[in-house]
């Protein structure tokens, strides 16, 4: 079984090798893809192995001092390698069309090549029981996302992207550093430590070490700054690899760096329920700003890792407060939105990649009436955008049924020290809320409607190796939303691989009504199926002839339908006060108006109104400084050395 | 449990669009008019059921899918609610968050369906539903929270139980009451009643759920209005319950005190439908967010 899973997690690393040979013709591209398919495969057959029984352990010596190469697949690595594995091996399958070599010379083997390697890095990643070998993964996982980012590197706003990002990651691999540099002081060996093993008094450094250097990864809200821009600037299924796989390895080192701690302060879990649902509202709220689909889909990542953390900070208030029923929701919901988000994010990325093959652009306003051309992009798309607002019947609902699940648990103990978590339910709702408002947006714009481009007029459907893998991905989705109960085994063995606890009875009473929640799913598809059926069959002979009602107003225009911006402007005011939406544009006065230009851009909450402006603010000083210092003048350079030398011998005498 | 999703069948099938007549009734003697007939809503359905459907030639099979799903969605989600003293025929724990999230798909196709027409009316009308809906949500889990916060249960089915008469002559009365408040609001919004919407105006510029279904036509748009008054019945019974939590054991008596209830509702809605101008759109925001408030405010009285 560990042999099967190495020799899988080979393949796929070394994936792209051999298609650096071939400059021309198909055959790389076949060749890396069958290679990724036989390592996912070969992948899977452990993985099942974990699912049913107990995990998987090796041990072997590795030449690097204080290294040694441990790997472990329990529940818990389990968790996050399932949807890996599903989306490396879509994305693959997606990118023989999406990407062919014919039409990408110059950069179609650097992709393939980077593409490999970072999912193999991942996968040791989650597997690594060493701090070294985890460090040297992740740091192969962060360059490998680099190329990745930057693969039209002769576009300059993909450079800026990935610039920005290779500073955001290395800020977060420094901390990482450091947090692992201490960990093996406090354990003596740079091995993990067993779960539950240390105390955590006097880890507060340690925590805000870790948040940084994760929370940077997984992009919680003041730490995001780099994923918006990565994400638009990728190819749609590198994308989809990093906004559902690559961000998740960040919650990861958090699940499992907390699970080293038998005891947890309070407040770790409340400052990750905060971040959670800053990130989770504001996310949001940026998405529904933006006119870039792939940015859109990346603020959606920064809310879905909001909904995530707060799942996770739910449990960590719930091992510190000794109620086990909410670190079994917490943990559970978080641990299933990963991988929920993993799934609908990558679906929503490709069927995104889809609408950009066809219309050429990745404008939101340029699309419209697209379900007419693509039928089947449309429905996936449709499948998705209803999964990621979390709602039934799809797997998007289940995991944020088990965090509402948990904030409204902690009511249940009279008088509880943890009241305020409860917080978190309303804060979801409003997150449920605008999620929907823009999924709504986003399809209503794309795919209804009239087309408002000649581009989008003439778009066409993708070839079927682009839409099985999508349809793969909804199947997903749907699986888990309707049959929640085939993951209860697996949950429960990652939230007791989590506390250090055997699995109890309460486990399993706190899920079981997600076979009713699934009953009422079913229901919910049969009956929408059986009386669409009815209502298709008795319109099938209605007329289609007319135009839509335009309330009196006979030579409607596509370009009068409602745009992205119209739509998200009642709720982008809303949020005024922290979007900051800029508005260009004059008021159309009089009866004959003149002929008048509107444009809105939201600019990035932290990255465009804060950093740039605070650096720019300190390279000015700085340059200022250097002037006053540098100034020509002999003497003043005489009097430095003075100075200087005065200093030093006060400094020696002291 | 069968007999159970019967009755809460029958129950909403037969007595939803008899709650637009009543209001549009209430509304009438108000205005001095006699009014069509208490029955007009069942006999506008039997009527549009009949016609022929017209199509825009811009729209696709999601044009109807917003019917379909708005009409399905409370026939479930009527199964989780207790009608008055009868219980709800399905309960498990934390089934009121998929009652809400229930109404958060209707919403989705509703809106949908609307963009599909391609008509900016529709757009708008869509903004606005999306818009408001999503600053009413809070409130109603702010409201299932302060329920909550006594009841040792989280099924819809505990918090509307025998236990809540009790809790209205206990220190929690005063919550109780401003969550009832805040629950009518959240009535009268998700149902585009006045002062919120207007059903009954005629300028599409200032229309929320009407306009959304302006290209409806026959048996669809019979769909849309049978949906909507189910919803109303639905959301009614939740604000009927906490006001009215009397159980007699009998069926017969509790289902009359529910259609006593929900009767005395629609003839309230007609009753500020007729005393109130509606809102300037710009306004609606705030109201809701005040309402979110007031609802908060509820909680921290409970919590004290």
């Amino acid at each position: 079984m560990v042999g099967l899973l190495v020799f899988g997690l080979v393949l796929i690393a070394t994936s792209g090798v051999p298609g650096l040979a071939w400059r021309r013709g198909d055959s790389g591209e076949r060749l890396f893809c069958g290679q990724v398919l036989a390592g996912v495969l070969g992948c899977l057959v452990p993985l099942a192995a974990t699912a049913v029984s107990g995990g998987l352990r090796l041990e072997l010596p590795w030449a690097v001092p204080a290294g040694w190469l441990v790997l472990e697949l329990d529940a818990l690595s389990a968790t996050f390698i399932a949807p890996l594995l599903l989306v490396v091996a879509c994305g693959a399958l997606y990118g023989l069309r999406y990407w062919p070599q014919a039409e990408h010379a110059a950069n179609g083997r650097k992709l393939r090549l980077f593409y490999g390697l970072i999912s193999g890095a991942m996968l040791v990643l989650l597997l690594a029981r060493n701090a070294l070998l985890f460090l040297t993964a992740w740091e192969i996982m962060a360059l490998s996302g680099y190329f990745l980012i930057t693969t039209e590197d002769d576009k300059s706003d993909v450079r800026q992207a990935g610039f920005i990002y290779l500073i955001a990651t290395h800020i977060g691999t420094l901390s990482l550093f450091g947090l692992f540099a201490l960990l093996g002081q406090h354990c003596g060996s740079s091995d993990f430590p067993l779960t539950a093993s240390l105390p955590a008094a006097g880890s507060g450094l340690l925590f805000g070490l870790a948040l940084l250097g994760f929370g940077m990864k997984a992009g919680l809200m003041p730490l995001h700054i780099w994923l918006p821009g990565a994400h638009a600037a990728a190819p749609s299924h590198a994308s989809a690899l990093l906004s559902g796989v690559m961000i998740k390895t960040g919650i990861y080192g958090l699940v499992r760096f907390t699970s080293f701690f038998a005891h947890i302060p309070a407040w770790w879990g409340w400052t990750l329920l905060a971040l959670g649902a800053v990130s989770g509202v504001l996310g949001v709220a940026l998405a529904i700003a933006q006119h870039d689909i792939k940015r859109l889909l990346a603020y959606h990542s920064v809310e879905n890792i909001g909904i995530i953390a707060m799942g996770l900070g739910l449990a960590l208030l719930g091992r510190s407060a000794g109620q086990p029923a909410l670190v079994v929701l917490g943990l559970s919901g978080c641990l299933l939105h990963v991988a929920n988000h993993g799934l609908f994010k990558s679906l929503l990325f490709l069927s995104a990649g889809s609408v950009i093959h066809s219309v050429g652009s990745r404008d939101i306003d340029h699309g419209g009436g697209l379900l007419k051309r693509q039928r089947w992009t449309g429905l996936f798309f449709l499948g998705g955008a209803i999964a990621i607002s979390g709602l039934p019947p799809f797997n998007g609902f289940i995991s944020e049924w088990l965090i509402y699940l948990g904030g409204f648990g902690v009511l249940e103990t009279p008088s509880s020290p943890l009241a305020f978590a409860m917080l978190s339910v309303p804060a979801l709702a409003l997150i449920g809320g605008l999620a929907l408002a823009c999924f709504v947006k986003v399809f209503g714009v794309v795919f209804l409607g009239e087309p408002r481009t000649d581009a989008a007029a003439r778009a066409h459907e993708s070839p079927p190796s682009m839409l099985w893998p999508m349809a793969l991905l909804l199947l997903a989705c749907g699986w888990i939303g309707l049959f929640p109960l085939s993951l209860r085994a697996l949950l429960e063995r990652a939230v007791s691989d989590w506390t250090g606890a055997p699995a109890v009875a309460t486990l399993s009473a706190d899920l079981a009504p997600l076979g009713l929640v699934a009953a009422i799913g079913w229901v919910l598809v049969v009956g929408v199926l059986l009386l669409g059926a009815w209502l298709h069959r008795k319109s099938a002979t209605a007329p289609r002839e007319v135009g839509t009602w335009g309330c009196g107003y006979l030579f409607p225009a596509p370009r009068m339908q409602y745009t992205a911006s119209s739509f998200g402007d009642s709720l982008v005011r809303l949020f005024q006060f922290a979007l900051r939406c800029e508005r260009h544009g004059d008021r159309v006065e009089g009866l004959f108006p003149d002929k008048q230009e509107f444009s809105s851009h939201t600019p990035d909450l932290v990255l465009d109104r804060g950093l740039h402006p605070l650096f720019s603010a300190i390279a000015a000083f700085l340059g200022r400084l250097r002037r006053r210092l540098q100034n020509g003048i002999v003497a003043c350079y005489l009097f430095y050395v003075v100075l200087t030398l005065t200093g030093l011998l006060v400094l020696v005498r002291l | 449990m069968l007999g159970r999703i019967v009755l809460h069948l029958l129950v909403l099938l037969i007595l939803s669009p008899l709650l637009p007549g009543v209001i549009a009734k209430t509304k009438a003697l108000f205005a001095g008019r006699i009014g069509a007939p208490l029955l007009q809503p069942y006999y506008d359905l039997a009527r549009l059921m009949r016609k022929e459907f017209i199509f825009s030639r811009t729209t696709t099979w999601v044009f109807l899918a917003g019917p379909v799903v708005g009409l399905v969605v409370p026939l479930l989600a009527a199964q989780l609610m207790p009608f008055g003293g009868l219980g709800a025929s399905l309960s498990f724990r934390g089934d009121l968050v998929l009652f809400v999230y229930l109404f958060g798909l209707a919403r989705f196709f509703t809106a949908a369906s609307a963009l599909d027409t391609g008509s900016s009316f529709e757009g708008m009308g869509a903004v606005r539903e999306v818009t408001f809906s999503c600053l009413a949500e809070p409130t109603l889990l702010f409201a299932l929270l302060v329920l909550a916060c006594g009841a040792d249960s989280l099924t819809l089915n505990d918090l509307l139980g025998p236990a809540l008469a009790g809790r209205w002559h206990s220190g929690q009365a005063a919550s109780l009451a401003l969550i009832a408040v805040c629950l009518f609001v959240v009535v009268l919004v998700e149902n585009s009643r006045i002062p919120f919407d207007d059903p009954n105006t005629h300028l599409e510029l200032t229309m929320i759920h009407e306009v959304m279904v302006l290209d409806h036509s026959g048996p669809a748009f019979g769909l849309v209005l049978y949906g909507a008054a189910m919803k109303l019945l639905v959301l009614g019974a939740l604000l009927v319950r906490l006001v009215l939590p009397l159980q007699t054991g009998h069926v017969l008596l509790d289902l009359l005190l529910l259609v006593a209830g929900l009767v005395g509702l629609a003839v309230l809605i007609g009753v500020v439908e007729s005393t109130m101008a509606r809102l300037r759109l710009p306004r609606v925001p705030q109201v809701l967010v005040g309402t979110t408030l007031l609802s908060a405010f509820a909680l921290v009285l409970v919590l004290r």
